[in-house]
């Protein structure tokens, strides 16, 4: 008995020494080169209930990239790692749909984790997600949500990339989330920048995918080593 | 080969030929008005597609939540004005063929057949109006097996239509349950059977307008054509091809229509964005690189699942169809042009070719325009006219060009040209214009 305490005592040191040994992988998401300008959605304006939400002209979201290049939107994660969801204990993502257009463009969740999905608008939504990878799970639903109604929730039980959220009453709204069987994901924000937390050290493959900047859509691979300081990842890609 | 040709020609001559059609004014003009709103219907269907907004109303047979009939107007928002309209207008097209197939029934029977028909209709409508899924599926059971008993019962007598109404009937719940499916089982492939049955009921009640209008009561009966001057006009080989060529380029566009819808609901926008040529060439590069860059080039603005080699193959099918289509309607113009007396089919077979250039310039509009929603919309409605107008031209065709004993008997100096000599003393040579015989 006092030798099975004494194991379960040093396998818990065991397990804290190596999360204080999880270093975190940081790095900056740059663009090179000029992306094509982005399109006005016009159909937005000319609706006659969500044209009112916005003074100004709205446009497509393809390329969210700072004056030094900084993209956002740049979904991060370790390539190779699976089963290791922490998903149903973790704190939902939350999407809105504001001024008809969903908040934020491209998330990121963990397979089993809820995804909630707000309705901020004065006007009615459907919230339609088409996963593709149905063979393993995912169902495609289509849900009514009326101005002020309650929140939608989502699971999905496998991975996939860019997995598509629109609304079908305004064709024009449509989002993407990854979901991976990991907690090792980042997106980047309006900087370019992105933080993946509590990395156990090794050696990985980051990847880093945008809907549109190449190469997509499979992403940049590039081989990281990850110590207990966690690691620098400064990568590239290239507006087509 | 010939021989098995001119078999089925003269097969399909007989089976084309209604002589005692059923006949009334107003019969006739609810039959084309029954056809004015299937178009309507069309264009209808044809803009929730193209506005990509086919899901728009989540369940069926209600709309979200209430009785569709009881949908709050103020609620017509955004894709769900187009998609619950068009659910408003199919309801009231599967209305107006319902008593069509009543008024149809009751004109060709008595007595006991006809009440029990009637009851079979309104036994009909009021399970329509139970509004449950496992009621709306067995109709739908029910309505292909009467189409089938249907056509095989107007086939055993070309001259009855009462079966041709109950077709139609039959047609348009098994529509309504193909669109109610396609959306609450996410099923975009229902929506190309969608599509193509909604262009085949359009010929069907076409054909109706036509068989109940007194032009088509008028119509002389087969080799009437003999012109003033006594010389044959067509030569019976010649005959037979343009009927073959009519029939031909009929299925071809039927087959395009089938292109274009499953074009239409892969929902992925246009796969090809420049036309005459496909990204910048003859044929377009389909490897996996350059389609994956093609994906990365197109910013789309409204949602589109990703262009694949498929789609790209599918546009190029279809303005290869195209140009065969032109080809053959073109064909068959020219040879019409030739034909003093059969002025009906010469017009028709140019209001033909009107459509099918008018319909290639909508297309090449559609892809100019990026496939603004109601060009696109616009092209599928003419595709339709011309699918209808081709099959209208095959059945007047067979109805009225001699069939191929008749045509040999003319060259001949036989007992059948001698009766369509006489025939023609007293009748006249053929006039009228189909065009405007729907409406008669």
């Amino acid at each position: 008995m006092r030798t099975m305490t004494k194991l379960s005592i040093l396998a818990g040191l065991g397990a804290g020494l190596q999360i204080a040994a999880a270093g975190d992988i940081t790095g900056t998401i740059t663009l090179k080169g000029t992306p094509p300008a982005e399109k006005e959605i016009k159909q937005l304006k000319d609706d006659v209930n969500c044209g009112k939400l916005h003074t100004e002209s709205v446009f497509t979201r393809f390329y969210v990239a700072g004056a030094k290049g900084e993209l956002a939107d740049v979904f991060v994660t370790l390539k190779g790692i699976s089963g290791k969801s922490t998903g149903a204990a973790a704190a939902p993502l939350v999407i809105d749909q504001k001024g008809c257009e969903y908040i934020p463009y491209v998330a990121a969740a963990q397979t089993g984790q809820k995804i909630v999905v707000k309705n901020s608008d004065p006007v009615l939504h459907n919230v339609h997600p088409t996963p593709v990878n149905t063979a393993g799970g995912n169902k495609e639903d289509n849900k009514a949500q009326m101005a002020g109604g309650p929140d939608l929730n989502f699971v999905f039980p496998a991975a996939e990339n860019f997995l598509r959220f629109k609304c079908d009453v305004h064709p024009w709204m449509f989002s993407y989330i990854n979901v991976v069987d990991h907690p090792y994901y980042a997106v980047t924000g309006a900087d370019g920048k992105f933080t993946i937390k509590n990395v156990p050290p090794g050696k990985y493959t980051l990847v880093a995918m945008h809907r549109k900047a190449a190469p997509a859509p499979a992403g940049f691979e590039k081989e990281i080593e990850v110590t207990a300081d966690g690691a620098k990842v400064d990568l590239a890609l290239v507006a087509k | 080969m010939a021989a098995a040709a001119r078999l089925f020609c003269r097969k399909l001559h007989l089976r084309l030929t209604p002589r005692n059609t059923t006949t009334s004014p107003w019969l006739n003009r609810f039959a084309v008005f029954t056809a004015a709103a299937t178009l309507a219907l069309l264009g209808a269907g044809g803009l929730v597609t193209s506005h990509g907004v086919g899901m728009a109303v989540p369940d069926w047979p209600n709309t979200y939540g209430y009785n569709m009939f009881l949908f709050p107007v103020s609620q017509w928002v955004g894709g769900i004005f187009y998609e619950h309209s068009h659910r408003l207008i199919a309801a009231f097209v599967g209305f107006l063929t319902a008593i069509l197939a009543a008024w149809l029934w009751v004109r060709e029977t008595h007595g006991r057949l006809r009440w029990l028909g009637l009851c079979a209709i309104v036994f009909v409508l009021v399970l329509m109006g139970i509004r449950k899924m496992p009621v709306y599926f067995a109709l739908a059971a029910a309505g292909i097996v009467v189409i089938g008993f249907g056509l095989h019962q107007s086939r055993r007598n070309a001259r009855q239509l009462r079966w041709l109404g109950m077709v139609a009937l039959a047609a348009v719940i098994v529509q309504g349950v193909l669109g109610g499916l396609r959306v609450v089982l996410y099923q975009d492939e229902l929506g190309i059977f969608h599509a193509t049955l909604a262009q085949l009921f359009f010929v069907l009640v076409c054909a109706i307008a036509l068989f109940t209008s007194r032009w088509w009561k008028e119509l002389p009966t087969p080799l009437t054509q003999l012109p003033s001057d006594g010389k044959q006009e067509l030569q019976s080989p010649e005959l037979r091809r343009l009927k073959l060529l009519a029939l031909g380029t009929t299925g071809l566009i039927l087959f395009q229509l089938m292109l274009g819808a499953t074009m239409r609901h892969q929902h992925a926008g246009l796969g090809i964005p420049d036309f005459p040529l496909a990204y910048g060439k003859v044929w377009p590069a389909m490897d996996a690189i350059s389609v994956a860059g093609y994906n990365q080039q197109r910013l789309e603005v409204t949602v589109a699942n990703p262009i694949t080699s498929f789609h790209i193959g599918l546009q190029m099918a279809h303005r290869l169809m195209a140009l065969a289509i032109l080809i053959g309607v073109g064909a068959l113009a020219w040879q019409a042009r030739r034909w003093s007396s059969l002025v009906p089919l010469r017009r028709l077979a140019m209001v033909w070719l009107a459509l099918i250039l008018v319909q290639a310039g909508l297309g090449a509009w559609t892809i100019w325009s990026n496939k603004a929603a109601d060009v696109a919309t616009a092209h599928v409605l003419v595709g339709a006219l011309s699918l209808v107008t081709g099959a209208l031209w095959c059945i007047i065709a067979f109805r009225r060009l001699p069939g191929i004993v008749e045509a040999k008997s003319v060259l001949t100096g036989g007992a059948i040209g001698e009766s369509a000599r006489e025939s023609t003393s007293s009748t006249g040579s053929f006039h009228g214009n189909p065009a405007t015989a729907m409406n008669k």
